[in-house]
């Protein structure tokens, strides 16, 4: 056994088998599988007999115009996960450099802005915005309220990255005369987000699962668009509910699915880097 | 402001902040069996129950909470299943947890160092002595602080149960809303219910944290 395979199966817990628990093991790993394969034949057989593979169900997906809508609704998220992404990166820095401002009143500003907004429901901001500004424009209260809530949230994710560089850092800009606009722009922030950006992107992550609260205020994203199908009341297969949920749930599964990768490469590269900037040092 | 103590608005406010309080007690305590076993599963020595581990906690955790309350409460229907909108909102709030408090948990017993065990088995400790004496009295006090946090959020997300029919603090807003009342007054108040709410969470995990805490 590689030591690699030491850490990945967790042996805190358990020794290296040996051949009577590994035989054990195989027994439970058979009756495991044969759970699990029970378990998913129970849902497609339940699937089955409420009718869900009824081909004439699946009929609407078909239809030209359906996957237009569909097409439209994925933009329309993506449209409003753009616009709150960019805008809660600018917000969190924002506020993650008034959190670290030297004058008190910024500070504390700042600092209760990023308590409350994190403490509030995201729902509950998006239909206050909704019903006070935006009665007619749903998307501008949900990328209004999606910015607020994940820009508070980033701001304490990059004001946690600028703490955690080391102290030295800071105090040996400052020793060769830098200001602190300079310490921060060209010593901590780029450390910070280097070692922050995984964190940054699983948050990321959140706003575009977020986007789909856009359904409750009738924004015309991925999930609305998918009611609107599912509840048709032209299909005489009854309401296609299920195929509905079986065709949009792998599209944002998909779409996180990329993200989080992206963010496993940019801290896969950045190991890389900063082993080979340790490696010409030493 | 006073909006809230004209009528009988103050009991409807009220049954929607006991409501969601309800909600969330229940969906924690089921967020926290599952995850557990969740969490057992993808710690285990059998490959088969870590993969499906692993694929679940990938799915629960990549899907938003809204399609979960929309396939659950629109979905399971269409299965026979047939049960109070309450019970259908903490099978999908309690679902989408679990796979949260799992990794948390997971996450918490790998950060145990590995010559704990085995110095345990080599003082000739058996399997649970090792288990319940050694990894995880030290596991715990590491995930506390994230378990809060997963906590803290699973209010928060129990709103959402008020968009599928479960009559808690954001249906209550709703109702004050098609009543007239000012926007922001509503908003201040339901602000309240859940700062308090949160702010109650959070001094629980504290206060947990201050107990099992250990000089090192």
């Amino acid at each position: 056994m590689s030591p690699f395979n030491r850490t990945a199966t967790a042996s805190v817990l358990y020794d290296a088998p040996g051949p009577r628990a590994r035989a054990r093991y195989r027994v439970f790993g058979v009756l495991s599988l044969i759970g699990v394969a029970g378990l998913l034949w129970f849902v497609y057989a339940t699937l089955d007999d409420k009718g869900q593979f009824n081909p004439a169900l699946w009929d609407v997906f078909q239809y030209n115009t359906v996957q237009q809508r569909i097409v439209d609704g994925l933009l329309a998220t993506l449209e409003a996960f753009g616009l709150a992404a960019a805008f809660s990166l600018t917000l969190g820095a924002l506020l993650a450099a008034g959190q670290l401002s030297d004058h008190k009143p910024v500070r504390w500003a700042c600092t209760a802005v990023v308590q409350f907004f994190r403490a509030m429901p995201l729902l509950i901001l998006i239909v206050a915005l909704y019903y006070a500004f935006f009665a007619t424009d749903p998307m501008w209260a949900l990328v209004l309220g999606l910015t607020l809530y994940n820009g508070s949230v980033q701001a304490e994710i990059i004001r946690s990255g600028v703490n955690a560089v080391p102290r030295g850092q800071g105090e040996a800009a400052y020793a060769l005369g830098m200001r602190k606009t300079q310490v921060m722009a060209s010593i901590l922030v780029p450390q910070a987000v280097r070692s922050m950006l995984p964190s940054m992107i699983s948050q990321l992550v959140v706003t575009l699962k977020d986007t789909s609260l856009g359904f409750i205020i009738t924004y015309h994203e991925l999930l609305f668009v998918g009611k609107a199908i599912a509840s048709q009341p032209t299909n005489s297969a009854g309401f296609p509910y299920i195929p509905v949920v079986l065709v949009i749930g792998p599209i944002y599964i998909a779409l996180c699915l990329l993200l989080t990768a992206l963010a496993r490469w940019i801290e896969a590269r950045g190991r890389r880097g900063a082993n080979r900037r340790t490696s010409t040092a030493a | 402001m006073g909006f809230l103590f004209e009528d009988d608005n103050f009991a409807l406010f009220r049954d929607g902040f006991l409501q969601t309080i309800e909600l969330s007690a229940l969906s924690a305590l089921l967020a926290l069996l599952l995850g557990t076993l969740l969490a057992a599963f993808r710690v285990s020595p059998v490959p088969v129950l870590r993969a499906f581990g692993t694929v679940w906690v990938t799915l629960f955790r990549n899907t938003p909470l809204t399609l979960l309350f929309f396939a659950v409460t629109f979905g399971l229907p269409r299965l026979g299943v047939h049960l109070s909108h309450l019970t259908f909102a903490v099978v999908a709030l309690g679902g989408y947890t679990a796979s949260f408090v799992c990794e948390v948990i997971r996450s918490g017993i790998n950060t145990v160092p590995l010559g704990q065990a085995e110095a345990a088995r080599s003082l000739g400790m058996s399997f649970g002595q090792t288990l319940t004496l050694v990894v995880l009295p030290q596991a715990t006090r590491t995930v506390l602080a994230p378990l809060s946090s997963v906590f803290i959020a699973l209010p928060r997300n129990s709103a959402i149960a008020g968009a599928f029919s479960v009559g808690e603090i954001f249906s209550t807003q709703q109702a004050f809303s098609e009543k007239g009342y000012s926007i922001f007054a509503i908003f201040f108040w339901v602000a309240c219910a859940y700062l308090l709410i949160s702010a109650t969470v959070a001094s629980l995990f504290r206060f947990l944290e201050s107990r099992l805490a250990v000089a090192r």
